[in-house]
């Protein structure tokens, strides 16, 4: 396997090695072994019994024909494990191939969280070899621009901010195109919701600006969104090990709400923001919850919907079937609303098996897609699994309600030519709803 | 002989007992302290509803998906945890000593029963060494540590069945019994084998996680 890892050519790994020295790494495994890490890092690695149970769990293992390197204990052991045992000194090599394996076999899922009977968090240790792979400055280069994205802008995609607000403004002519009196509220003091969005939306996916901005107005929302940094509720800092810039970037999230004196802020489909505001970044600034009540959109639609402030005006009659995000489902339990709003949507679900808590992971969570080119191939083989799980559905169309999800199982879908569609609630809502027309 | 089986019996006896007392306060005093010098949000994420909920559906016989999977593997763990405990606390010959020296007594079991449950306490040992070897994700996992905890954990029945039964060499199994007996005792503590102590406390921090923050089933 390290062969033909090696030849995966990534310049953020490669020059990170070259720049390395056995002096830093040694302060790196310490620093985040002996002074960051406590309970938990004891516990796990003193008490797993190295059973396997936690195997079954694991996608990548699954999909890449059980080959134990990449089971969830065998993947601490090829790097934690070692560091530890080693007391740190391992070579600059072995850290490069801990970040790969770090940063793209494991996506941080915690299924097998829920495999093993003691509980450990394999995530959560392989989330440590990223923070040393960090701190030893071996991080693949993609998912590092992203990183120093948010350092230097506040966003994850280099949006500057007069960019942000400009494409604000053109979704918000768009939009008036459909609904003349459609605003796009901005800087609004005082109003009852924030909506947030990743960095990759208004850089490449705006229209789904678009459709939210329709929702809003046909519920008749109070809503604002920022014109200043703080907009983006992405956080890929987190993936990368670099807890300061996490902290940042989420600090200046909540600020910005409690700025503008909102109730609440609202999300749009996204898993890996949802975990960056209610379980990561929440945390790494002290607080046990977000500090403000932040609201995922499924969970949002179907306050909509079973309000009746959102009406269906004739159901989506595709046969679709949906996608259980890793981050809002086994991270917040939307799972029986993601269900609801479905149903209500759409005249003809099935079910993809596992589901639930127990869904396979889309193979791009985790920061993996993140990692960029030199890694897309491998994340689509690792994934195998998933392509099987959603092609005995039988569906034409599959539901994803998360950005990393939803460009992650359209990889899939391409690589195994499974001729389905994925698409956002949002998408299905926009296009199916009641619309004012003033 | 006799004089070995006094110092097992005597001082060695004590210092296995201050051992496994000792250590396993220890170990759980090192845990807490972690916990609050360096991750204190552990406590307030801490639930003992949610904690509970999790231990119990791991106790219930294939609740877990994880089981399920795992149907040969589950009912060996859950046979061979019982018998681990049942033996060797409910034997009239160890119930016998303590009742001499602490005067502690509680009911005892047959012996041809323990008997039985010895034996399914090797097999089932004879089942981890096994597949250790044989099943690949279980193989690479494994490090000689786990095929000597394994022994540790298997001589103390393997000798007290041969004591008992009184084949061969009688006090030499006797006081094998004893000795590895309180090898496994004092090596609960400081091995993997601590999991006994620990994994009440990461299976209840996982349930607390799970339930009070994810509002998601951990099993
Ligand atoms: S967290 Fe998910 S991807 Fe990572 S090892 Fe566990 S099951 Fe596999
Ligand atoms: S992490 Fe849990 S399931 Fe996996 S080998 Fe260790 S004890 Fe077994």
């Amino acid at each position: 396997m390290s062969e033909q890892v090696n030849k995966i050519v990534d310049k953020g790994l490669d020059q990170g090695v070259i720049n390395l020295t056995q002096e830093r790494i040694e302060k790196a495994i310490n620093q985040v072994l002996n002074k960051e890490a406590g309970a938990r890092l004891k516990s796990y690695v003193e008490t797993c019994v190295h059973c396997g149970m936690c195997s079954e769990a694991c996608h990548v293992y699954l999909s890449k024909d059980k080959d134990p390197i990449y089971s969830p204990a065998g993947k601490v052991k090829r790097t934690l494990s070692e560091m530890i045992q080693k007391k740190g000194k391992v070579s600059p090599e072995f850290i490069r191939e801990a970040s790969i394996i770090a940063s793209t076999e494991c996506n941080l899922c915690k299924r097998c969280a829920m495999y093993c009977p003691f509980g450990i968090d394999v995530a959560y240790l392989l989330l440590l070899v990223r923070r040393i792979c960090h701190l030893c400055g071996v991080t693949p280069l993609y998912i590092q621009d992203t990183a120093h994205s948010h350092s230097v802008t506040m966003n994850q995609m280099w949006v500057k901010d007069d960019e942000w607000i400009d494409t604000l403004q053109w979704q918000e002519e768009e939009a008036q195109a459909e609904i003349p009196n459609l605003r796009i509220p901005l800087e609004k003091e005082g109003a009852d919701i924030m909506y947030s969005v990743i960095g990759p939306e208004p850089k490449f996916q705006a229209h789904l600006i678009y459709y939210m901005s329709v929702i809003m107005k046909a519920a008749g929302i109070d809503w604002t969104m920022p014109a200043t940094p703080g907009w983006d509720n992405s956080d890929m800092a987190m993936y990368t090990g670099d807890n300061e810039i996490m902290g940042r970037v989420k600090r200046m999230h909540f600020d910005t709400a409690a700025r503008l004196k909102v109730n609440r802020i609202i999300m749009g489909e996204c898993g890996h923001a949802f975990r960056s505001v209610h379980d990561m970044g929440n945390r790494w600034l002290g607080y046990k919850l977000p500090p403000i009540p932040v609201i995922h959109a499924i969970e949002f639609y179907h306050e909509l919907l079973s309000s009746g402030k959102i009406k269906i005006k004739d159901q989506y009659d595709k046969k679709v079937t949906l996608h259980d995000p890793c981050n809002v489902i086994r991270g917040r339990g939307l799972g029986e609303l993601s269900r609801k709003v479905v149903n209500t949507l759409c005249s003809n679900f099935v079910e993809m098996t596992p589901n639930r808590e127990h869904n396979y992971c889309c193979n791009a969570g985790g920061g993996v897609i993140n990692t960029g080119p030199p890694f897309k191939n491998k994340r689509v083989l690792s994934n195998r699994i998933k392509a099987e799980q959603m092609a005995a559905t039988g569906a034409d169309v599959v539901i994803s309600p998360c950005h990393n999800c939803h460009s992650g199982l359209e990889d899939i879908v391409h690589h195994y030519k499974l001729n389905m569609e994925v698409k956002f609630i949002g998408e299905i809502i926009y296009n199916h709803m009641e619309k004012p027309t003033a | 002989m006799n004089e070995l089986y006094q110092l097992l019996t005597g001082p060695m006896l004590w210092l296995t007992f201050f051992v496994f007392t000792f250590g396993t306060l220890y170990k759980l005093l090192s845990i807490l302290v972690l916990t609050i010098q360096k991750e204190p949000f552990i406590m307030s994420v801490f639930s003992f509803k949610y904690g509970m909920r999790s231990i119990l559906s791991w106790m219930t016989p294939f609740k877990p998906v994880s089981m399920k999977k795992h149907p040969v593997l589950s009912s060996v763990i859950y046979v061979f945890h019982i018998c681990l405990f049942i033996a060797p606390l409910f034997l009239m010959a160890h119930i016998t000593l303590l009742d001499e020296s602490w005067g502690l007594v509680w009911p005892s079991l047959s012996d041809s029963l323990i008997d039985y449950l010895t034996l399914i306490v090797l097999a089932c040992c004879l089942f981890y060494f096994i597949r250790r070897l044989t099943q690949k994700e279980v193989n690479y996992l494994t490090s000689q540590s786990d095929y000597i905890l394994l022994a540790i954990v298997a001589l103390p029945f393997f000798t007290g069945l041969m004591a008992y039964h009184q084949w061969f060499a009688y006090g030499f199994f006797l006081n094998l019994h004893i000795l590895s007996g309180e090898i496994m005792l004092m090596a609960i503590p400081f091995t993997r084998l601590s999991h006994m102590i620990i994994s009440p406390l990461t299976r209840a921090y996982m349930g607390s996680e799970f339930g009070e923050i994810r509002h998601a089933k951990d099993w």
